[in-house]
């Protein structure tokens, strides 16, 4: 059975991006919860991918034709938390519990057999990759026509595993198989490519048999129309290196590396709703 | 062993269209019927471990029984994360087979020594260690492994090994077989270590000693009714294993000896020490390296019944 995308316009997509920013920098002070940086820099990609792109259901989150997301970068949990309930996997009230002792939501997504909505229990990288290959693997045998989407960090690049999981789609041709690249040029401790000289990203994946696009990663009608095009008619899986800005959206911590780990103050929330225009 | 895995796999395969074989480039030819049958459900995933246990821990979360085969350390050691992680957190019920289990292939040098597999592999979450002593074993433990809800790791030997079964017999993981009834003590054998036991109790018996014979084909969960049973009854009970003396099945008896009890048994664990094998030989070399054939068991166990 497929199910309908939800297809909203890149108007509509806009706004909620920015309100799913709001929350996540609301949560971060309310629950100390890290890694703004590097939430803020894939919430386009998400937005872009469940409220345009995914085939999915919420009310029916293990649908056998569903399409996958699998969030490979799980330290953006604290993103996907927010968009998952938006989109109505769950109530927008449970997010009240972030953080709480006994509560699904923390720094990492939990299995899916804990969370609706979850694809993959990620946290520790390059494991989205392997994972989301099988998945797509398990769709060809099974006759189904889903589709399985990796959003992975540039930092997560210096893993072999996904590497591993490059060559093998490309030998076996997954063309339902796309992996999003959130480029947003640094990892924890450092630029990407200054740690692991990890330029020219998008040649490694063409070089690695994958059919590749470069855009700006917070270009929604740019994400809605590469995301939607898997597969491309290649005959390959689908690597999009998506250009963004760690922080994106919130001026004082856009590019600045510090906030991987900071926590925002009272005033520097408002400060950031403000900027964002929205009362989250 | 190997020959009734390719051709179990082959038989289940067939029969079940959720299973997928998925091959670390090895097992040339040894396949070829699998891939003739179910061309699409084989796959060589390459030299490229971690990525080969990611992806059939993705398939199993998709409906579908992969089961994972190449040389012990490979499927163990290699991509062990993996198997934490993707397999064992997320209840994926993917069977990983190891081969060449212990000291099988010998002669390729401690990189393809497998005597840490069963202890590394049991203590992950949810995570079933199973250990069959030969082909009859293998197929049984096959079957029930395709079937149980949960990762489940299997150790198999190489090829050639004895059949000790004459015929099958009744199985199911984590329950003991009798293979050998006795009264003055018990020797508790897990994966192809059986041959040698059998061949320990012969001799044993040719001194007018009764030694009773169990296959533990399940590392864990143990047997625990069949462990309560024998540690009542006799004086002596000895683990055999081509494992590591630490974590395996004489380290899991050892754990639940001490929580349990207390017993007139003494336990004795035989199995491989603390090193590295850094000469090259054959699996019956290594084994008297380590004290591990049956005339060397066989003289450690008389002394301790106070025989001469």
């Amino acid at each position: 059975m497929m199910v309908a995308a939800a297809g909203l316009d890149t108007d509509e997509l806009g706004r909620i991006a920015r309100r799913v920013r709001a929350r996540i920098v609301e949560n971060s002070h309310r629950t100390g919860t890290p890694h703004l940086g590097s939430c803020l820099s894939c919430v386009d990609i998400l937005v872009a991918a469940y409220f345009h792109t995914l085939r999915l259901d919420p009310a029916e989150p293990h649908a056998p034709g569903r399409d996958r997301f699998i969030l490979s970068k799980g330290h953006g949990a604290p993103a996907l938390f927010q968009v998952l309930a938006l989109r109505g996997f769950y109530p927008v009230e449970w997010l009240e519990r972030y953080g709480e002792d006994g509560s699904m939501f923390a720094e990492h997504p939990p299995t899916p057999h804990d969370l609706a909505g979850i694809e993959a229990a990620t946290g520790s990288l390059g494991h989205g990759l392997p994972l989301g290959l099988g998945m797509a693997l398990a769709g060809r045998i099974q006759g189904a026509s889903y589709r399985v989407y990796a959003v992975l960090s540039d930092g997560e690049c210096n893993e072999g595993s996904v590497w591993e999981a490059a060559l093998m789609a490309a030998a076996r041709r997954v063309e339902t198989l796309a992996v999003v690249i959130d480029y947003n040029k640094w990892q924890a401790t450092g630029r990407s490519e200054e740690v692991m000289a990890i330029q020219p990203l998008a040649e490694k994946w063409r070089a690695f048999g994958w059919s590749t696009y470069e855009t700006d990663g917070h270009d929604l009608p740019s994400l809605v129309r590469l995301l939607s095009n898997v597969p491309d008619g290649s005959g390959k899986p689908v690597a999009i290196v998506a250009h963004t800005v760690k922080g994106r959206g919130v001026s004082f911590m856009e590019d600045d590396n510090n906030w991987h780990y900071r926590i925002p103050s009272a005033a520097e929330v408002e400060r950031a709703k403000q900027e964002l225009g929205v009362e989250a | 062993m190997r020959n009734a895995f390719a051709e179990e796999i082959t038989r289940l395969g067939a029969k079940d269209p959720r299973v997928v074989l998925l091959s670390g480039d090895i097992g040339n030819k040894l396949f070829d019927r699998f891939r003739e049958r179910a061309p699409d459900r084989f796959f060589n995933c390459g030299v490229a471990e971690a990525n080969m246990m990611g992806v059939a821990a993705g398939m199993a979360l998709s409906g579908l029984r992969p089961v994972v085969y190449t040389i012990t350390p490979f499927t163990t050691t290699r991509c062990y994360e993996q198997i934490r992680v993707d397999a064992c957190y997320h209840r994926a019920p993917v069977v990983i087979v190891g081969t060449g289990a212990g000291l099988s292939y010998a002669e390729l040098g401690p990189t393809h020594h497998s005597c840490e597999d069963l202890a590394i592999l049991r203590v992950l979450p949810e995570m079933t260690v199973l250990a069959p002593c030969d082909a009859v074993e293998l197929r049984l433990a096959l079957r029930a492994a395709i079937s149980h809800p949960g990762p489940v790791y299997m150790r198999i030997g190489k090829k050639g090994e004895p059949v000790v079964h004459q015929r099958e017999p009744e199985f199911a993981i984590g329950r003991a077989i009798t293979m050998r009834a006795g009264e003055t003590l018990c020797l508790i054998s897990t994966g192809n270590m059986m041959p040698v036991v059998l061949e320990v109790a012969g001799a044993l018996a040719a001194h007018g000693i009764s030694p009773r014979v169990e296959s533990f084909h399940t590392v864990k969960p143990l047997d625990q009714e069949r462990l309560q049973e024998i540690f009542a009854i006799y004086r002596l009970v000895a683990t055999v294993e081509e494992h590591g003396r630490a974590g395996g099945l004489g380290g899991s008896v050892a754990e639940w000896l001490a929580e349990h009890g207390p017993f007139p048994a003494r336990l004795m664990t035989f199995g491989t020490s603390d090193t590295f094998l850094h000469e090259m030989g054959s699996q019956d070399y290594a084994r008297r390296r380590f004290g591990l054939d049956a005339e060397s068991i066989a003289q450690r166990l008389l002394p301790a019944l106070g025989a001469p």
